[in-house]
Order: C-alpha cells, then sequence, then structure tokens
C-alpha cells in the first residue's frame, strides 16, 4: 500500500521549484485572498503595515495569525498570543513528519529551508506530488514560494486598503481549500483499506471539534487515522 | 509609510515566527532522528489522509447544501479527470451557480 518505496530517488532541483510553484498558483491565489482578509483584520486591530508585512513573511500560518490578530490588544497580550500559535500550528509537527520518507534524502539545509514555507495548501499538494513518485523534493520549496509571495503581498494590500475591500467570501474563495483538500483526498484514496482510517479520523475530528476550541481537531484527526492504521496492521 | 513602528510588536511576532517554525520543523526533525518502525511507518502512511478527512469533516459541516453540492461535483470531476485543479475550478463554478439560483429554493 505504500507508494513511499525506500529506493525512490529524490532530487532537489530548479525545475523541482519551478514545478512546485506553477502548480500551487491557482492554490495561491485563494490564499491571497485570505491575505486581503488577514490584512485588513490586522489593520483594524491595530497593527501597522510592518507589522503586518513582517508577521506574514516570518510567520506564514494563517489560521494562526487570523487568531493572533483577534486576540490583539494593547498592552499586547504575549502570551496568550505566542502561545495560541503554537497551539493552532501543532499540527505542523504531523504535517513535517509525514514528509519524512522522502526529505530524510535531502540534505538539512533544504530540507529545513523547505520545511520554513510549510503551509496546510502547499502540503498536500507536495505529499500528491511526491507520493506519484516525481521525487521532486523542492517541490514543498516551490508551492511555498507561491504561497509567500501571495500572502506577503496581499497582506500589504489588505493592510493599506483596509475596509474598503469587500468581503471575499462573496466570490466563492473560501470553498477554494474546501475543493483542493476534497480533490487531493480522492488522489489519497487507496481503496477499502482507507475506508476505516478515514472514518475513525472523521468521527475524531467531529467530536474534538465539539469538544474544544481551535484545531486540535485536526490534530486528533491524524492520528486517529494513524493509530488506527497501526493497530490494524498488528493484527 | 510604515506608520508608528513598535519594537514590541515586532518582538511578539517573531516569538510567533519561533514557535510556529519549531512546529514545521519539529515533526520532521524527531523522526529524523529515530529510524521508525515497520508500524511507525503504517501510521506515518496514514496521516496525510487522515488530516484531510478532519479539515474537510468540519468544513463540510459548516457548510450548507450549496457547499455539498459543489464537494460531490468536485469528488466526480477529481475521481474522472484526476485534475486538481480542474475540479477546483469546476466546483467553485458549481458552488456560485447553486448559491446564485439558491435563493428560491435553499
Amino acid at each position: 500500500m505504500s507508494a513511499e518505496t525506500e529506493s525512490e530517488q529524490v532530487g532537489f532541483s530548479r525545475n523541482g521549484v519551478r514545478a512546485g510553484f506553477v502548480t500551487c498558483v491557482p492554490v495561491a491565489l485563494g490564499v491571497g485572498a485570505y491575505g486581503l482578509v488577514f490584512g485588513v483584520l490586522a489593520r483594524e486591530a491595530g497593527l501597522s503595515l510592518l507589522t503586518a508585512v513582517v508577521m506574514s513573511a516570518t510567520v506564514l500560518a494563517g489560521a494562526a495569525q487570523l487568531i493572533a490578530v483577534g486576540l490583539w490588544d494593547w498592552p499586547i497580550p504575549v502570551v496568550a498570543v505566542v502561545g495560541t500559535t503554537l497551539v493552532v500550528n501543532l499540527r505542523y509537527l504531523l504535517m513535517g513528519a509525514s514528509l519524512r520518507p522522502w526529505f530524510t534524502r535531502l540534505s538539512s539545509r533544504q530540507a529545513y529551508m523547505s520545511l520554513f514555507f510549510m503551509a496546510d495548501e502547499n502540503w498536500a499538494l507536495t505529499i500528491q506530488d511526491l507520493r506519484d513518485g516525481n521525487g521532486r523534493g523542492a517541490f514543498l520549496l516551490g508551492s511555498g514560494l507561491a504561497i509567500w509571495v501571495f500572502w506577503v503581498v496581499c497582506t500589504a494590500i489588505g493592510s493599506v486598503a483596509g475596509s474598503r475591500i469587500g468581503n471575499p467570501e462573496t466570490y466563492g474563495l473560501s470553498f477554494i481549500l474546501t475543493a483542493i483538500f476534497l480533490a487531493l483526498l480522492v488522489s489519497f484514496w487507496e481503496g477499502r483499506d482507507s475506508l476505516i482510517p478515514w472514518v475513525v479520523a472523521a468521527v475524531v475530528a467531529v467530536s474534538v471539534d465539539v469538544v474544544l476550541p481551535g484545531r486540535w481537531y485536526i490534530l486528533a484527526g491524524g492520528l486517529a487515522a494513524s493509530l488506527t492504521e497501526v493497530t490494524r496492521n498488528v493484527r | 509609510m510604515f506608520g508608528e513602528v513598535s519594537l514590541t510588536a515586532l518582538a511578539v511576532v517573531s516569538g510567533m515566527s519561533i514557535v510556529t517554525y519549531v512546529t514545521k520543523a519539529g515533526g520532521f526533525w524527531a523522526l529524523d532522528r529515530v529510524e521508525p518502525s515497520e508500524s511507525v511507518r503504517d501510521g506515518l502512511d496514514a496521516l496525510p489522509g487522515g488530516i484531510l478527512v478532519a479539515i474537510l469533516v468540519v468544513r463540510l459541516l459548516e457548510g450548507g447544501l450549496s457547499e455539498w453540492m459543489a464537494g460531490i461535483v468536485v469528488v466526480v470531476v477529481a475521481h474522472r479527470t484526476e485534475s486538481v485543479l480542474l475540479a477546483m475550478v469546476v466546483g467553485v463554478g458549481t458552488l456560485l451557480i447553486v448559491r446564485g439560483s439558491g435563493a428560491s429554493f435553499v
């Protein structure tokens, strides 16, 4: 069932960066729409243009940034902002771990530079590309650069334009991410073997979402699918 | 043009970027130290699907009829064409059409 055969070659080339960037541009447009929203909200919360742009450029984590801006106040509640950022982003631990089969064959510098640019959207696209056996280790970096550019530029535009920008939800942009994830999930389907872990992940995610705030449900769903797979193969 | 520069704000932003990078790099870092056993590898194989299912199920449950209809179209197009981009475009188009005509029956 594993597409991650140990003999697979993984390179790190300019072509990989380009392929990742080009593949991710349509997705990055959707990310850009969120960037506008983030810029507007950051402005309204009292963040200067510089602070908002530096945050987008160095944190590069949409959900965490939106929540941080929601908590922003003067004086800044440092522990709440940084602590919430950490908790909201814990899911990245799992996403990074899932890249191990391929990234372990890159140099440390290549792997750790690429991981900075990992976001939900390009992580999913990268996993698909790597599972297809293209061996493009630089795909995460390229797709992440596309997201980074749109996210940072749109943050600046949103911050400057402020609430003159209408609500992007009207144009169906919030559905872009749902559509991408659904289409990727179709490609992750490995026949009936996938069914049980996915059903368990869905049930656990919904339950956790009811009980806990924030994004714990993503972490819980991913772990539930993993544990289901592990226990099933032990038997 | 950047408005008032607040060093405190920039310090908080650095804190956010550090903890975020720790989460992004930490999972890979930990697994790169120890050679994972076969059952751990099985678990890792199942991670991406589980994470996507978790994100999707919560999003779709928050959505209405138009999101579900568009979602079904995405799955069909993705299954037939294996193109994520095409599925996305057709899905968003479906959503807008259903919403546009939706007021009368939703």
